[in-house]
Formats: C-alpha cells, sequence, structure tokens
C-alpha cells in the first residue's frame, strides 16, 4: 500500500504569492510539503490529527490544517504561510500586540495561531472575548494559558475598528 | 555596589520593569529554528518499531521486508545497539533504597510497556522509515503484566523485574512529633482519599533530536530539543563511550518543555548511537501517538490522608499515605522517586504544625515510566492538604480563608523549618492572603454566592494556599551522584562596538530566559536590554550549567549573570579611569557611555572605549587590566532550596444536571522574591495554571487493564483549549531572598501547583448543600454526578 501513496501528482499553485510547482507523493501532507519542500518551517506539524492546530495555513482565504490536507489536493490553490503574512506586512499589527502582550512563549503554536486568529479578525467588528476563546479553541497553546492571547487579538480588533471608523 | 531595587529612578533601572523579550519577534514571524526545521548535508531519519504489548519476551525480531523497502538504509536491534551504548541504572544515593534495572536504548530481551522501543529503522525519509518500521516483524511472547498501582506489591502479583526481587522500587516515611498520640486524642480528625490522575506534558513539539558524529573530529554534535545541555552531553558521552569534551550539545528553540525534555529518552540515545555507527546526522523527531505512549508520565498517585485540629481549627498533626506507580523503569538520571520524596516534603507546607507523618510507596508497573513534569509532587500535596484543611474548616464551621490565617507560619516567623524539615527562609502567606482577598473582594464573591444558590446555581469558592521549591542546590541531584549541575554560569563582553553579548547556562524554553538575562545584564552593566545579546544552549560555547528546571533560571542563572555583568562594568571602567585619568569610583556607565557618577555627565561613549582597547591598546598604560571579558558562577549554599509562597482562589459553577464545571474567574498571588520582569512572571503563572487547570477537570491517561493506553492521541487526551479557561488575575508579594543580591526566586511552578487543589475546594464549596464531595482527578462530569448520586451503575 506504502507504493501507492508514493505514486508522484504533479502540482501547481501559489504558495506566499509566488508561483510553485512540484511532483508530489500522493500521500504527502500539506504540512510536509510546505516545510520539506518550500522551506517554509513556520507551521509546525504537531497533533497530526487536526486537533491542535500548530499546522494552521491559509487556503485560499481559510485556515485550514496542514496535517489534515494532502499536498495533491492544494493543486491550484492560493496558499499564505505565516512566513508570506510577515513578509506582506499584512497582520503586522497582529504580531506586534503579541509580542507586546507575551502572547507566546515557545512560538511553536504561534504561526497557526496567528492565522487562525487572523481569520477572526478578518470578518471585522470586535469580537466578545468568548467569541475569541471559542474562534481560537482549536488551536492549543500549552504555555500561555491564553489569556494573553486573548487580550492581544481583542486589541487588534479594537484598533482596527476604530481606524475603520475614523 | 549594592543596587537600589527600591528606587526606580536609579540609572539603568532594567530589573523589574516589563521589557519586551528580544526572541519573541522571530518567533511570531515563523522564524524559529526548532531541531525539526534543521536539515544537515546526508542526513536520516530513524523510525522506532515499539512493543505493542506491555510487558513480553523478544523472541525474534524480522527485518527482511523492512530492508527491501525503498528508502530504507538499516535496521538496528537491541542487541546491535548495546554493543556501542551501554545501559543506565536511574537511582540516586541519597535516595536510600531506590532500585531500579538497567534499561538499554532499546530493549534487548524483555519489554516492559507499550511503547518501549525495540527495533530501529533508518532511512533516507521520515516517511520511508516509518513504512520500514511498519514491515518489521517483532515475536513478541506476552507475559504477565502488572498495572494496577494499590496491589503491586501483593504476594499474588508478578515481579516485573525478577532481579529486583519485587515491585517495590522506593519507599521513604518522614515520621515527626507523635503523631498517632495527637491523632488517637484530638478534638477532631479528618480524612479523605485522593486520587490523582497519571498525566503528560503535551509539548507542542514533540521530542526532538538530530545527533550528527563527525569521526574526523571525533566530534558528536546533538541538535535537541532539552532543558539541560549539559546533562545530556555528561549521558551521552558516557554510554557512547566518548570524552565529555567530544559531546556537543546544541538547544536552539524548543517548543515547550514543562519538565518533558529535562530527561534521558531510551529513543534519543539510541539516534545518537546510530548516528555513531553510521557516520551521518541521524533525526529523531516523536510522532503524537510516540508522544503519549514514551514521553514521561507523571502525577499517578493515590493517597489517604488524615488531618487533626483543635476546636478553634488549630492543625495539631497531619498524617499522609501517598502511593505512587511509576512505570517499568526509573527515568534516568533523576529518577521516578522524586515526586513522591517531594510529596513528603511538600505536604503541610503553609501551616505550623508539630506533628507529622508521610510515607510515599513507589512501586513498579508495565506502564510508560513517569518522572518530574511540572511542579513537581506540588500539585499532588496541595490537594492532599488543602482538601484536609478544607474539610476541617467546613467540619468545624470555620471560614476556609480564617481556618488558613490560624494555621499559616507567621510572616515574621522566620526562618522556621517545618515537620517535614523544609527549611523557610523567608515567606509571606498571610501578606498573601490579604492581598488575594483585596483583589477578589471576597466577601462581595461570597454574597454573590449566596445569591446564585438562592436562584438554584451552584457556584463554589476555592482557597489553597501552597509553598513552591525553587532554586535548587546540589541536595536535589548532585549529592545522589548525578552529573547534574546545581551552580550556573555567565560570561559577559564587551566588543569593539560598546555591545554586550552574555553566555549563560541557563536554556530558553520560551519562559523568557533570554529577556530576563538581558535586563539583568543591562542594569548590571549600564546598557540597554537591546544592547545586550545573550547565547544559551551550547554546550561548547556557554559557561557550564544547569539548565531550565525547578525554576532555577532566574534565581541561579540571572544571579550568575548579574555578577558577571558587575565584573564587566568594573573592569570597563578601570579601562575607562586611566583612559579619563579620573577616580574610578567618580565614573558610573549609564546607557551604553562612561559617565560621571554625581553629575552624569557623558564622559565617553562605550564604543570609543572598545575602539581604543581593541584596536589600540598600545595607547593605554602598560599593565593596565583590559579584560572586557567576566565570567562568574553561582551556587546557593546556605539552603537546599528557595521556597516561596502564594495562595490562588477559584470561582466557578457547577451544573448539577450535566456535571459540568465552568471556570468564572481565577486568582493567584504569589511572593517568588525579587521580580525581573513583571509580565514574564504574570504569564508564567497564567500558564502554569492552566496547566493545572487541565489537570484538575480534563487530562488523564486510560490504561486497560492489560497496560494498553487507551487515549493516545489529542482527540482523546483532553488539554486546556481557550474557550473553557478563565481569565486569570495575579498579584504579587516580594519577599526576596538574602541568598544573592539579585533576591529571585522561581515563579514557574507556582501557578500548576495549587490549581487543581484550588479547583477541587471550590467544586466541593459548590456541592457542599448537596452533601457531595469529589477528590478523584480530573473532576470530569462523571465523577461530579457520580459524587452527587445520580449515576450509580
Amino acid at each position: 500500500m506504502s507504493e501507492m501513496f508514493r505514486a508522484k501528482i504533479d502540482i501547481e499553485l501559489t504558495v506566499n504569492g509566488e508561483a510553485v510547482e512540484g511532483s508530489v507523493p500522493a500521500g504527502q501532507h500539506l504540512i510536509d510539503f510546505l516545510r520539506l519542500e518550500c522551506g517554509l518551517t513556520g507551521a509546525h506539524a504537531s497533533c497530526e490529527h487536526g486537533v491542535c492546530g500548530a499546522c494552521t495555513v491559509r487556503v485560499d482565504g481559510i485556515a485550514v490544517r496542514g496535517c489534515l490536507m494532502l499536498a495533491a489536493q492544494a493543486d491550484g490553490a492560493e496558499i499564505w504561510t505565516v512566513e508570506g503574512l510577515s513578509e506582506t506586512a499584512a497582520i503586522k499589527d497582529l504580531q506586534e500586540a503579541f509580542v507586546a502582550r507575551n502572547a507566546l512563549q515557545c512560538g511553536f503554536c504561534t504561526p497557526g495561531m496567528l492565522v487562525a486568529a487572523e481569520e477572526l479578525l478578518a470578518g471585522g467588528g470586535v469580537p466578545s472575548r468568548a467569541e475569541i476563546r471559542e474562534h481560537l479553541s482549536g488551536n492549543y497553546c500549552r504555555c500561555t494559558g491564553y489569556e494573553a492571547i486573548v487580550d492581544a487579538v481583542e486589541s487588534v480588533a479594537r484598533t482596527r475598528a476604530g481606524r475603520g471608523a475614523a | 555596589m549594592t543596587i537600589p531595587f527600591g528606587n526606580p529612578d536609579r540609572p539603568n533601572s532594567y530589573i523589574g520593569k516589563t521589557v519586551p523579550r528580544p526572541n519573541a519577534a522571530k518567533l511570531v514571524e515563523g522564524r524559529g529554528r526548532y531541531v525539526d526545521d534543521i536539515v544537515l548535508p546526508r542526513m536520516v531519519h530513524v523510525a522506532f518499531v515499539r512493543s505493542h504489548f506491555a510487558h513480553a519476551r523478544i523472541a525474534g525480531i524480522d527485518t527482511a521486508a523492512a530492508r527491501e523497502v525503498r528508502g530504507v538504509l538499516r535496521v538496528f536491534t537491541g542487541a546491535e545497539l548495546a554493543e556501542v551504548c551501554t545501559p543506565w541504572v536511574a537511582v540516586l544515593a541519597h535516595l536510600k533504597g531506590l532500585k531500579s534495572p538497567p534499561e538499554h536504548a532499546l530493549a534487548v530481551d524483555r519489554a516492559c510497556w507499550v511503547g518501549e522501543p525495540v527495533a530501529a529503522v533508518v532511512a533516507t525519509s521520515r516517511a520511508a522509515a516509518e513504512d520500514g518500521a511498519a514491515l518489521v516483524e517483532l515475536d513478541l511472547e506476552p507475559l504477565p503484566v502488572v498495572t494496577d498501582m494499590m496491589s503491586a506489591l501483593d504476594p499474588a502479583t508478578p515481579v516485573l523485574h525478577e532481579a529486583l526481587g519485587d515491585n517495590l522500587a522506593f519507599r521513604r516515611e518522614h515520621v515527626e512529633g507523635d503523631p498517632d498520640a495527637v491523632f488517637a486524642s484530638a478534638h477532631k480528625v479528618v480524612s479523605a482519599k485522593f486520587v490523582t490522575a497519571r498525566h503528560t506534558g503535551v509539548t507542542l513539539e514533540p521530542r526532538s533530536i538530530l545527533v550528527d558524529w563527525n569521526p574526523a573530529d571525533r566530534q558528536m554534535t546533538a541538535y535537541h530539543a532539552t532543558q539541560a545541555p549539559h546533562m545530556i552531553q555528561a549521558v551521552l558521552a558516557q554510554h557512547l563511550d566518548l570524552p565529555e569534551s567530544r559531546v556537543r550539545v546544541i538547544c536552539g528553540d524548543v517548543g515547550g518543555s514543562y519538565g518533558i525534555k529535562v530527561h534521558v529518552y531510551p529513543d534519543e540515545v539510541a539516534t545518537a548511537a546510530i548516528a555513531k555507527i553510521m557516520g551521518r546526522p541521524v533525526k529523531f523527531v516523536a510522532d503524537r501517538l510516540e508522544s503519549f505512549t514514551t514521553d514521561i508520565h507523571a502525577r499517578d498517585h493515590e493517597i489517604e490522608a488524615r488531618l487533626a485540629v483543635d476546636a478553634d481549627g488549630k492543625i495539631l498533626a497531619m498524617d499522609v499515605d501517598d502511593w505512587t506507580a511509576i512505570g517499568a523503569y526509573s527515568v534516568y538520571p533523576r529518577t521516578s522517586a522524586i515526586e513522591g520524596n517531594q510529596v513528603v516534603n511538600l505536604c503541610g507546607g503553609p501551616y505550623d504544625f508539630a506533628h507529622y507523618r508521610a510515607r510515599t510507596t513507589v512501586v513498579f508497573q508495565n506502564k510508560t515510566p513517569t518522572c518530574q513534569y511540572r511542579a513537581v509532587g506540588h500539585p499532588i500535596a496541595v490537594a492532599i492538604t488543602e482538601g484536609l484543611v478544607d474539610l476541617a474548616a467546613a467540619e468545624l464551621g470555620i471560614d476556609p480563608v480564617e481556618i488558613r490565617r490560624r494555621n499559616m507560619f507567621r510572616d515574621d516567623a522566620y526562618p522556621v523549618t517545618s515537620p517535614a524539615k523544609m527549611r523557610f527562609e523567608g515567606l509571606s502567606h498571610h501578606a498573601s492572603m490579604d492581598r488575594l482577598m483585596a483583589l477578589m473582594d471576597y466577601d462581595a464573591l461570597r454574597a454573590d454566592q449566596a445569591a446564585a444558590r438562592a436562584r438554584g446555581v451552584h457556584r463554589g469558592i476555592g482557597i489553597a494556599s501552597f509553598i513552591e521549591l525553587t532554586n535548587p542546590s546540589p541536595f536535589m541531584y548532585g549529592i545522589g551522584g548525578a552529573r547534574i549541575s546545581a551552580q550556573d554560569g555567565c560570561t559577559v563582553r564587551m566588543d569593539p562596538d560598546g555591545s554586550i553579548v552574555a553566555l549563560s547556562g541557563v536554556t530558553e524554553q520560551g519562559q523568557g530566559t533570554e529577556a530576563m538575562l538581558s535586563q539583568i545584564v543591562a542594569e548590571g552593566v549600564g546598557v540597554s536590554p537591546s544592547n545586550v545579546r545573550v547565547v544559551t544552549g551550547d554546550t561548547q560555547v556557554t559557561p557550564y550549567g544547569g539548565g531550565t528546571w525547578a525554576s532555577r533560571g532566574a534565581g541561579i542563572g540571572g544571579e550568575a549573570a548579574l555578577r558577571s555583568a558587575r565584573a564587566l562594568r568594573g573592569a570597563i571602567l578601570e579601562v575607562a579611569a586611566a583612559m579619563l585619568q579620573a577616580d574610578q569610583a567618580s565614573l558610573d556607565i549609564r546607557d551604553g557611555a562612561v559617565v560621571d557618577a554625581d553629575t552624569g555627565a557623558e564622559r565617553m561613549p562605550l564604543e570609543e572605549l572598545g575602539r581604543i582597547v581593541y584596536f589600540r591598546g598600545d595607547t593605554l598604560p602598560q599593565g593596565l587590566p583590559r579584560e572586557l571579558v567576566q565570567t562568574r558562577h553561582f551556587i546557593t549554599t546556605e539552603y537546599p532550596f528557595a521556597f516561596t509562597n502564594g495562595v490562588q482562589a477559584s470561582y466557578l459553577e457547577v451544573d448539577t444536571e450535566t456535571g459540568v464545571v465552568t471556570l468564572l474567574k481565577h486568582w493567584c498571588v504569589e511572593d517568588c522574591g525579587r521580580i525581573i520582569n513583571p509580565q514574564l512572571v504574570d504569564e508564567q503563572i497564567r500558564g502554569g495554571i492552566v496547566q493545572g487547570l487541565g489537570g484538575a477537570l480534563f487530562e488523564e491517561i486510560h490504561y486497560d487493564a492489560d497496560g494498553q493506553l487507551l487515549n493516545g492521541s489529542m482527540a482523546d487526551y483532553l488539554v486546556p483549549m481557550a474557550a473553557e479557561m478563565p481569565d486569570m488575575v495575579i498579584g504579587h508579594v516580594e519577599t526576596p531572598t538574602k541568598e544573592s543580591e539579585l533576591g529571585a526566586k522561581g515563579a514557574g511552578e507556582a501557578g500548576t501547583a495549587g490549581a487543581p487543589a484550588v479547583v477541587m475546594n471550590a467544586i466541593n464549596d459548590a456541592l457542599r448543600p448537596l452533601a457531595a464531595r469529589v477528590t478523584h482527578m480530573p473532576f470530569t462530569p462523571e465523577r461530579i454526578l457520580r459524587a452527587l448520586g445520580k449515576i450509580e451503575d
């Protein structure tokens, strides 16, 4: 059976705004393709069950588990990872808020957490703390106890809403 | 010169301020470098074949099919690795009677728990190694298993390790005073059975190691997600027959540790052995099932305990019978007897009483080995103590806060020695309780609770005082014979551009070590923290040290950093005095420049001093010392440990129909001595609380009677998620230790130490009108409904 997983499939996709081509094993997960083939080590494989969210990346505008999606399924997709979101300064305010509030300790969950948080923030408005907690409940953090993360996301939502109103 | 910490307007006042972490910006950009991010030329991957039985004789291993897999290079068995890697025995001399059998990197004759590594498959990719591992055929003959803790010593129970004679790994009993006589005559005796579940740390980054053996240099380099690089250096050298000087352990970014990554794991040693055999880099990263079956477990205890009190609620005596089952081996080199030992040492910790007996019984069983995990033993000891104190308060009709105030050591009583023979230099139980009462507005909360009860809503308030062991001396491990350093060092140097580099033996696991060190060094030298670069986690580069465990980084590593920084300041000023023809005592360094101490007027920027020293040393007086590199080490000597204290409170609601507990709010006041970075301390405590809340409400490793682990995924082993966690109010009292100029004690365990007990007490406070009580963690809806009599089958 493992030979079937090794069969190569050609894919073309956009990763962080750059065109990428690959010939990937059928069984390769998106997170492994991004880490091993693209050198994008920001998002991490952790639970490998789609539970913890450390592998979260943006696929066609949606926060997706990189460990639950095959690379072959990403043919034609537009993918953004923390590296691309950093280089384009798309989430600079969120990243600065995480640093200022110490909303990360070991940083292993952070790239996925940021993608998930940005998905919520992109919806606009100022979500309640309960809504922030609910939205991030698919992204585990073992270090912070979450409160600092909720604070950081809440502060960015308020700032963005204020800017939009002004 | 003593730093006037009390004056916030002092020059270079970085100690005590919230300063951003220098390494946080890279982590939010995904630019961290964890072990799995490292790729070396000719690197190969190893996957392990593990025992699927809890206890089995290894009758044969057929590797033929695995070797046929494309990409598979080698397959190793235990016997092959044993030729290059010696086994270890995890005992310590000061834990008298502790025994454990020799343990190999790969099991040789017998596998003793589900997940024990038996064979290793090396391939050009991780995927190929896993494909190969799936085709290795283990011929395992099942042997009788020991899984139940309390019957492990019964004559009818099979002996797990025949050579040891029985299943007892360790037993210690401590008796102070005459507890039996006091219990016989006391006004009131309360008792309870407590159970704390088997946990594991669930670091989001799995255990990871990449080992490169360069036979030409005779140098082994291990890139390792670890808390103790120098300890790992010593262990790899000893068991792979290398000089310590030829083993370099590099610890870059680590994705969570909490004690999980301070131990020696057979598969990691096997990875190093394979690298030595193959002469090329070998990477091992555990997958999540391997994390659950092979990361150390902890906290698997059953305890019967009693408390004797007089009519006023004064504690007279405490009696604790603690049992814990540690799996198949004591874990190397810190051993698996420490947790039970800590329970004996820590029970009753906050309270002034005279008669004490505590016994811990540590037994072997066919499960994953247990060892030190964050707040080792504390959550257990605090749950026992605070559970009993609340029970006594309820029986006597005394408010839970009041009974604690009547029994806690007075704040002016120190130094004192506890009934467990722990020595306290200075604690602040009463000041901390006062601060907690103010923060939580206790009386208003009681009124809210009463109003809720009138509506049929069951809310509870829990209180738990505790002590926390930090800043360990060699009394923790060194005196037992382990090469685990309790001292730590720091080298601070000034480079030609006036910038400062600090190299420290303590490590960064995400708690903010490098920020803390940069603040201390900045203040000690007289520069901005942004002008201090900190280097940690490289045994070939940093001074020898212990790393990160038992909340020692700030107290011990921080003091070494302060002393080396002050020494560098002196060395710089000696050169400056010669250059400026001034009295050295009239000069100071502030914000990166030499200034007049009296007026603050700038005399010379440090980069000018650097230019002269490094490029125009000919212009300085002959014989003038110009050592702009200074190293100092620090070890605590007066107390074996620096104890801290704190008190937590929880307000929660119990749904008596569903058994679900909703955490409404949480408070913690703690006293870690001098606070170096308030934000980092608060976040350590918040993170610690949530790990403790996990133990209280969710976390429990399940095994069946055959020793099969039943919940080996994050979908099945529950950890706290954002939605269930409360906001937490953190407060502080500062009682600096007098052992160091810095005065810092540890803060890493406080949150985890008290959280399970305080949730237990809050649930029981909520359930008291219903005559229900829970003491078996985690407090799942099922256990709460059983306590309420709503489930009876």
